[in-house]
C-alpha cells in the first residue's frame, strides 16, 4: 500500500496483477519456461551420464516416438493418464481441490477386479464388462461424494480428506488381495476374464474409448447447463447464490462425476491393460493427472496436449535410463524440475514486477 | 522381554519418524501454506545424509562428528527444497497443492537416484548406525532402536510447541497463517515468516527421513518407504489439530497403530487373520479422517486448520 | 484555553488518477480536544485520514506533529509520532485473544509474556473505563469489544493522536454512549481524538470542534458550542446542483410490491433491518438514501431471495393474474417459478451481478440459462442479446466474447443492467447503479430507469448522491440504522430535508414520537 523509498527493507521492486496478456503470449512464456528447463535437465545429464546436451534431447524423442511399439506405448500412457486427468477436471473447475483421484481410481479398479473375480465364471465376459464398468463407476463416485457432502454441509477440507482418502483405498485393496489370495502373497495373477476385446491393436479401444470421454467432457463442460453451473460456482460462489443455484448440490454432483470418471479409468486400466490389481496400479497417476489439469487451464481439449507432455518426459526420460544405464527414478528428477519451471513460469503471466523510481529505469522487467 | 515392552520401544521410534514430519509440516501450515511436498523432502533428507556419510567413509573424520554432519546434510537438502516451494509459492504466488506435489515427484525421485547408486556397497557404510543409536546401540533388544534421535524428536516438537505458544516470534508467524493481512498491517514482515517457517519446517521433516533409515531401519533400501510414512506425517498434523506436544502422543499411537497387525496377535495371544493388518495399517488414515470430520461439524475455532492455508497472500500496491 | 497544536496539515492533497480525494485541505487539532470530520460519502474524510495514519501518501503538502514537519510513509511511521487509527473494518486475528491482538506486531525489546501483555491491557482499560477481558478471544466477542480491542490496540502502542473511523456505525446507542465516555476520558487525559461520521447529533454531543469536507475540500472548522445541526447540514450538502434529469408523470400507478414489518439480523445477531415497511408501485421511481451500510443491501437482498429476514412479508401483487404472492423466504429459483419477474442489479458488480472471468454472452446467461429442458445451454439467444445490448447501450467492447472483468466499469454497468432489463421485469432494483460511472454512463443508466418506469415497471434505486435522487426520484424513501426515518415526495423536498432525516437515530425517532405522544396527551 505504500511506496516507499527511504525504507531499506524495501525490495526494490514491487509485484502488481498484469493485464491479461494474449493466449501466444502466455503460451510464449510457458514453452520457454519449458525450454529452459529441458536445457537444465540436459546439462545435469551432461555431468551425470556424460552424454551431450543434443544427444540426451535426440534420446528422449527417440525414447518416446523412436518405433511402432513405442508409439503405441506413448499414446496408451497419455490416454491413462488424460482419463484420470478429465476425472479431476470437473472439480478444479469449481476450485474444489480434489488430490484424491488416486485413491477413486485405485478404488474403482478394485471394484471392477472384484466383480471379475466373483462373477468370473458365471456370466459371458458381454455381461460381465458392463457390470465391472457399472461397480468401478457407483464406487469411484462413492469414493468422491463421501468428502463432497463433509464439504458442502460442513465445510469439510477437501483436500486433507481426499488425501486421505487415498490410502484408505490403498488399505482396501491390500485387504482384499489378501482375502483373495489363498496363498497370502498378494500377487493376484491376470484374471482370465473381464478383457476388453482387441481392435486393431491391443491398446487401440483404449485410445479411442478416452478420446470419446474427453469429447464429452468437454462438451459437458463447455455446452450444458450444468457445465455452465460449474464454472459459475467456480468463479464466484456468491454470483451463484444470486441467480438461485444451489452450491451444495452442484458440489456434490460434480464430485460424484469426478469420482465415477475415475472410476471408468479405473476399469480401463484393469480391463484393457492389467487385468489385475495391486496397491500401485495407479502409480502416482493420481497426483500427476492433477498438474496435467492444472497446466492445461482445466481445458478437456488442452490436456490431450499436456498428458502427451508429461508422459513424453516420462517415457523419453525413461529411454535414457536405459541406455546410459542410470537409475530409472531419472524421469521423476527431469519432471520435477520441468514443472518448476512451468509453475514458476505463471508468475510472469499472472504478475509483473515494477521497479520503484529509485532504480535505474533501464532494468526494468516485464 | 515383555511382549507389550518390546511392542512399545518399536512403536515409539517409528512415531518418531513421523513426528519430525509432522513437526515441521506444522510450522509451515502455521505460516499459511500446506506443503504437500513433505514425503518428497522427508527422502530427500534421508539421501542427503547417506551422501554425507559415504562421502566422509574411510575418511579419519570422528564418528560423532560423521552423525552430526549427516544431520546437518540432511537438514540443508530440506532447507533446500524448502526454498524451492517458498520461492514458488511465496514469491512467485503459484498453487501450493500442485507445487507440494511436484516437490514429492521430484523428492521421491532424486533420492531414489542418489540411493540406488550407493545401495550397491552399502552395507559398509551402516557402520554409523551404531553411532546414530548412540547410547544403546549395544543393545540386542528394541531398545536399540530408541537412542539420541528420539530425544530429539521430541525436544524438537517441544521447542517448536514452547515458540508457538509462549513466544512473540510464534505469535507473529500464528498471525501470518490465520489472517496474513493483519499481519502485514501491524508492520509484521509476511514474506520472511513464511520462508522461514517452511525452511525450517522442511529442515526437520528431513530429519525424519535420515532418522528411519540410519536408525529405525538400519538399511539403506528402507529409503522406498519413506514416501508412504512422509503421508502420514501429513495426517499425523491433522490428527493432532495443529499442536507439536499432542503431535508427540500421536505419533507413537500412529506407531503402535501401523505395527499392530504384526504385534497385537503375539501380544493378546490370538490367532488374527493375516488379512486383518492391512485393515489395521489404515486406522491411521481413518482415524485422521473421523478427526477431520468431527472438528468441521463442531466448528470451535481452535481446532480449525490455520484459516488462510493454502491462500497465496497478495498486498495490493495502489 | 492555552493548548498546544497536537497535529496540522498544511495544504494537503491526494490524487486517484485524475480524482481528486483531497484538495488543500488544512486542519489543526490541539492537544486535549476531541475533533469531529463531517461529510457526506465520498467527500474524502476516510482518504484524508488515511493519509494522517500512513496509508497512503500526500501527493503534496505538510504534515506536523507538535509543530515539527513530519514523514508519515506507514502506519508504523504514524505510531512512531504517536498517531494511530482505528478502522472501520477491523484487522484482528479470530482465534487470538484480545491481549494477542493488542500486543501482535510490538517489539519493545523486552522478553515477550503473555501475562504481562494482560496486565497492561487491564491497567489501560482501567484507566480509561473499558470493559474487556484480555483473555476473551475475539471470534467470542460482539461488534463493540472488537473495537475497543483496535482501540485498545492503538493506546497500547502509546498513540495520543487517535482517529476514529464513523466508531458508532457498528455500534449500538447505548454502547456509542459508552464509547462517548470513554473518549471524554482520553480528552482529559490530554489525548487528541479525531472522529470521522456523518451523525450531527454525535458531532454535537462529543466534539470540541467540527470540519466540514465537502467533495475533497475543507469547507469550515467551527466550534461546536455555536453551531447547529441546520448550518452542519448546509455546509456538509452544499448548493444544489441542477442535473437536468428527465422525469415524467408516473402513469397508472398501482401498488406492485408491500414490505410489512420486515426486520433481519445479520451473522453476528446486530438488527440490520428493523421493522422496515414501504409499498413500491409500478410507473414510478422510489429512491432509497441513507448513509452507506444502513440497511440498503440487506433491504434488496431479502426482496431478492438471497437472504433472510426473521419477521415481516414481501407481498407481490402479479400484474398478470392479480394474485398475490409472499416472496419472503423464497430462494431466487422459487421466486422466479411464481412468475415475479424481479430484476436487480446488486451493489457488487463484478463479485455478484457478473462473472468477471466469463465473456458477455456467457453473463448473459446467467438469469436464462435454465429456460428449455435440454441439458445443453442455448447461446444463440444469449449471444444476440449480447449483441443488441452492446448496440443500443453503445457498449465499448471489441466483441461480445470479452470477458467483462476487461470491460471499463461504465460498460460493466451497462452489461448488468441491460440484462436485467432484458428480462422485462415488473419489478426492478438497482443499488448504486452509477457508483464510479463517468457522467455520461451515468446519465445513460438515469435514461433506462425512467425507461423502465414508464413502461409500468416498479423502479427501486438505491442511490447515494442526494442531487441524482431529488432529481430522479418519484417518492424517496430515507433509511437510517435499518429503520425508515422517512418516505418523501421526490417533486418536493430538499437535500438538507433527506439529509437529516438520514443521520436521524432510532433514538432521536423515539424521542420525537414520545415527545408527540406527550404532546398528543397534553391535547386531550
Amino acid at each position: 500500500m505504500k511506496m516507499s523509498k527511504t525504507h531499506t527493507s524495501e525490495l526494490p521492486f514491487h509485484v502488481v496483477k498484469r493485464e491479461p496478456m494474449p493466449f501466444w503470449k502466455s503460451m510464449g512464456i510457458r514453452v520457454a519456461a519449458v525450454v529452459i528447463a529441458l536445457l537444465l535437465c540436459s546439462i545435469l545429464a551432461v555431468f551425470m551420464i556424460k552424454a551431450n546436451p543434443l544427444e540426451f534431447l535426440t534420446t528422449m524423442v527417440d525414447g518416446a516416438f523412436g518405433s511402432a511399439r513405442r508409439l503405441w506405448k506413448f499414446a496408451k500412457d497419455s490416454s491413462v493418464l488424460l482419463c484420470i486427468s478429465l476425472a479431476v477436471t470437473p472439480a478444479f473447475r469449481m476450485r474444489f481441490w480434489n488430490i484424491g483421484a488416486e485413491g477413486q481410481t485405485l478404488i474403482g479398479a478394485l471394484a471392477a477386479v472384484g466383480v471379475a473375480f466373483y462373477l468370473g465364471n458365471t456370466i459371458p465376459n458381454a455381461l460381465l464388462l458392463p457390470l465391472m464398468l457399472i461397480a468401478a463407476i457407483v464406487v469411484g463416485a462413492i469414493w468422491g461424494g463421501i468428502p463432497a457432502i463433509f464439504k458442502a454441509k460442513w465445510g469439510t477440507n477437501e483436500t486433507l480428506f481426499t488425501l486421505m482418502m487415498n490410502y484408505v483405498a490403498t488399505g482396501l485393496v491390500a485387504y482384499f488381495l489378501l482375502l483373495w489370495t489363498p496363498s497370502g502373497s498378494s500377487v493376484l495373477g491376470a484374471l482370465s476374464v473381464g478383457h476388453l476385446p482387441i481392435l486393431v491393436h491391443e491398446y487401440f479401444l483404449l485410445i479411442v474409448i478416452v478420446l470419446a470421454l474427453t469429447a464429452l467432457a468437454y462438451i459437458y463442460l463447455q455446452y450444458t447447463k450444468q457445465g455452465y453451473e460449474i464454472s459459475v460456482v467456480g468463479e464466484s460462489e456468491n454470483t451463484a447464490r444470486y441467480i438461485g443455484i444451489n452450491v451444495e448440490k452442484v458440489l456434490i454432483r460434480t464430485m460424484l462425476i469426478s469420482g465415477a470418471i475415475c472410476g471408468v479409468a479405473g476399469f480401463l486400466i484393469v480391463g484393457a491393460l492389467d487385468h489385475s490389481v495391486t496397491t500401485t496400479t495407479v502409480g502416482g497417476l493420481g497426483f500427476t493427472a492433477i498438474m496435467v489439469s492444472w497446466l492445461a487451464k482445466f481445458n478437456p481439449l488442452f490436456m490431450i496436449g499436456t498428458s502427451a507432455f508429461i508422459t513424453f518426459l516420462q517415457q523419453g526420460s525413461a529411454q535414457i535410463t536405459t541406455n546410459f544405464n542410470i537409475d530409472s527414478a531419472f524421469p521423476d528428477m527431469v519432471i520435477g524440475i520441468v514443472l518448476f519451471f512451468i509453475i514458476g513460469c505463471e508468475f510472469f503471466i499472472g504478475y509483473q514486477l515494477k521497479f520503484r523510481e529509485s532504480t535505474k529505469k533501464g532494468e526494468k522487467v516485464e | 522381554m515383555n511382549p507389550f515392552l518390546d511392542y512399545l520401544l518399536t512403536a515409539i521410534p517409528l512415531g518418531m519418524t513421523f513426528l519430525f514430519g509432522c513437526t515441521g509440516e506444522i510450522l509451515t501450515e502455521k505460516a499459511g501454506h500446506l506443503n504437500l511436498g513433505i514425503p518428497g523432502i522427508m527422502c530427500m533428507g534421508g539421501a542427503c545424509g547417506c551422501l554425507a556419510v559415504k562421502l566422509m567413509h574411510g575418511t579419519n573424520i570422528s564418528p560423532v562428528l560423521i552423525v552430526i554432519i549427516a544431520l546437518l546434510a540432511a537438514f540443508a537438502g530440506g532447507v533446500l527444497m524448502g526454498m524451492i516451494y517458498s520461492f514458488l509459492t511465496v514469491t512467485l504466488k503459484a498453487n501450493q497443492n500442485v507445487t507440494g506435489l511436484a516437490m514429492t515427484t521430484f523428492g521421491v525421485g532424486t533420492t531414489k537416484f542418489i540411493m540406488s547408486g550407493m545401495a550397491k556397497n552399502a552395507m559398509q557404510y551402516l557402520y554409523a548406525l551404531r553411532y546414530f543409536r548412540f547410547p544403546f546401540a549395544e543393545q540386542t533388544s528394541s531398545v536399540k532402536y530408541c537412542g539420541f534421535m528420539v530425544g530429539l524428536a521430541i525436544i524438537i516438537a517441544l521447542v517448536a510447541s514452547y515458540i508457538l505458544t509462549k513466544t512473540r516470534v510464534g505469535l507473529h508467524l500464528r498471525a501470518v497463517g490465520e489472517n496474513p493481512a493483519t499481519a502485514d498491517a501491524v508492520g509484521i514482515n509476511v514474506s520472511l515468516y513464511k520462508y522461514t517457517a517452511t525452511c525450517i519446517g522442511s529442515g526437520i521433516a528431513a530429519l525424519g527421513g535420515l532418522f528411519y533409515i540410519m536408525d529405525y531401519a538400519g538399511s539403506y533400501e528402507a529409503y522406498k518407504s519413506i514416501e508412504a510414512l512422509g503421508w502420514l506425517a501429513v495426517a499425523l498434523v491433522i490428527f493432532t489439530l495443529w499442536r507439536p506436544h499432542l503431535s508427540i502422543i500421536g505419533s507413537i499411537l500412529f506407531g503402535m497403530l501401523y505395527l499392530a497387525g504384526s504385534r497385537i496377535p503375539t501380544l493378546l495371544g490370538i490367532q488374527l487373520d493375516i488379512s486383518a493388518t492391512p485393515l489395521l495399517q489404515m486406522l491411521p488414515y481413518v482415524v485422521t479422517i473421523i478427526v477431520l470430520i468431527v472438528t468441521s461439524v463442531r466448528k470451535k475455532r481452535e481446532h480449525q486448520p490455520p484459516a488462510s492455508l493454502g491462500l497465496p497472500y497478495f498486498r495490493e500496491e495502489r | 484555553m492555552n493548548k498546544s497544536v497536537a497535529l496540522e496539515i498544511n495544504n494537503v492533497s491526494k490524487y486517484f488518477g485524475s480524482l481528486a480525494a483531497n484538495k488543500n485541505v488544512d486542519l489543526t487539532v490541539y492537544r486535549g480536544e476531541i475533533l469531529a470530520i463531517l461529510g457526506e460519502n465520498g467527500c474524502g474524510k476516510t482518504t484524508l485520514m488515511n493519509m494522517i495514519a500512513g496509508i497512503y501518501y500526500p501527493d503534496s503538502g505538510t504534515i506536523s506533529v507538535d509543530g515539527q514537519e513530519v514523514v508519515i510513509r506507514s502506519p508504523k511511521d504514524a505510531f512512531r509520532h504517536g498517531i494511530g487509527m482505528i478502522h472501520q473494518h477491523f484487522k484482528l486475528v479470530d482465534i487470538f485473544t484480545a491481549a494477542e491482538n493488542i500486543v501482535l506486531g510490538v517489539n519493545d525489546g523486552k522478553a515477550y509474556s503473555i501475562k504481562e501483555v494482560n496486565r497492561r491491557v487491564a491497567e489501560i482499560a482501567d484507566k480509561y473505563g473499558f470493559h474487556i477481558d484480555p483473555k476473551k478471544k475475539i471470534y467470542e466477542m460482539s461488534v463493540s469489544e472488537k473495537q475497543t480491542v483496535e482501540i485498545l490496540k492503538v493506546l497500547y502502542r502509546g498513540a495520543d493522536i487517535l482517529i476514529l473511523d464513523e466508531p458508532s456505525a457498528v455500534l449500538t446507542p447505548q454502547e456509542t454512549d459508552k464509547l462517548f465516555d470513554v473518549l471524554r476520558r482520553m480528552r482529559e487525559d490530554g489525548k487528541s481524538i479525531l472522529i470521522i461520521t456523518h451523525k450531527l447529533h454525535e458531532v454535537l454531543s462529543i466534539s470540541d470542534r467540527v470540519t466540514v469536507l465537502r467533495k475533497g475540500e475543507h469547507i469550515a472548522t467551527v466550534d461546536t458550542v455555536s453551531t447547529t445541526s441546520a448550518a452542519l447540514t448546509e455546509m456538509m450538502v452544499g448548493k444544489k446542483v441542477e442535473l437536468n434529469i428527465e422525469r415524467p408523470q408516473p402513469q397508472n400507478v398501482c401498488d406492485r410490491l408491500e414490505i410489512k414489518n420486515l426486520s433481519m439480523v445479520d451473522a453476528e445477531g446486530v438488527k440490520v433491518l428493523d421493522d422496515i415497511s414501504f409499498t413500491a408501485r409500478s410507473g414510478e421511481i422510489l429512491g432509497i438514501a441513507g448513509i452507506a451500510g444502513s440497511g440498503q443491501k440487506e433491504l434488496l437482498e431479502s426482496i431478492a431471495g438471497l437472504c433472510h429476514p426473521i419477521t415481516g412479508e414481501i407481498i407481490y401483487h402479479n400484474p398478470k393474474n392479480g394474485k398475490t404472492e409472499d416472496l419472503r423466504d423464497k430462494d431466487p429459483v422459487a421466486i422466479r417459478e411464481l412468475g415475479v419477474r424481479l430484476s436487480f442489479v446488486p451493489e457488487d458488480r463484478l463479485g455478484m451481478g457478473l462473472v468477471g472471468n466469463m465473456d458477455i454472452v456467457d453473463n448473459m446467461m446467467l438469469r436464462s440459462y435454465r429456460k428449455g429442458h435440454s441439458v445443453f445451454v442455448d447461446r444463440k439467444k444469449p449471444g444476440d442479446l449480447a449483441k443488441k445490448i452492446v448496440e443500443e447501450l453503445e457498449v465499448s467492447t471489441p466483441n461480445t466474447h470479452t470477458p467483462v472483468r476487461r470491460l471499463s466499469g461504465g460498460n460493466v454497468q451497462k452489461v448488468l443492467v441491460g440484462r436485467e432489463i432484458a428480462a422485462s421485469p415488473t419489478v426492478l432494483m438497482a443499488a448504486y447503479p452509477v457508483r464510479g460511472l463517468d457522467i455520461n454512463s451515468s446519465y445513460t443508466i438515469y435514461g433506462l430507469l425512467t425507461k423502465q418506469k414508464e413502461k409500468g415497471v416498479s423502479v427501486i434505486f438505491v442511490g447515494e448522491d442526494l442531487d441524482v435522487l431529488v432529481e430522479l426520484c418519484d417518492r424517496i424513501m430515507v433509511i437510517c440504522g435499518g429503520r425508515v426515518t422517512g418516505i418523501l415526495d421526490g417533486r418536493n423536498t430538499t437535500k438538507e430535508e433527506i439529509g437529516l432525516l438520514m443521520t436521524k437515530t432510532a433514538r432521536d425517532a423515539e424521542e420525537t414520537s414520545t415527545a408527540k405522544e406527550s404532546a398528543d396527551g397534553e391535547n386531550v
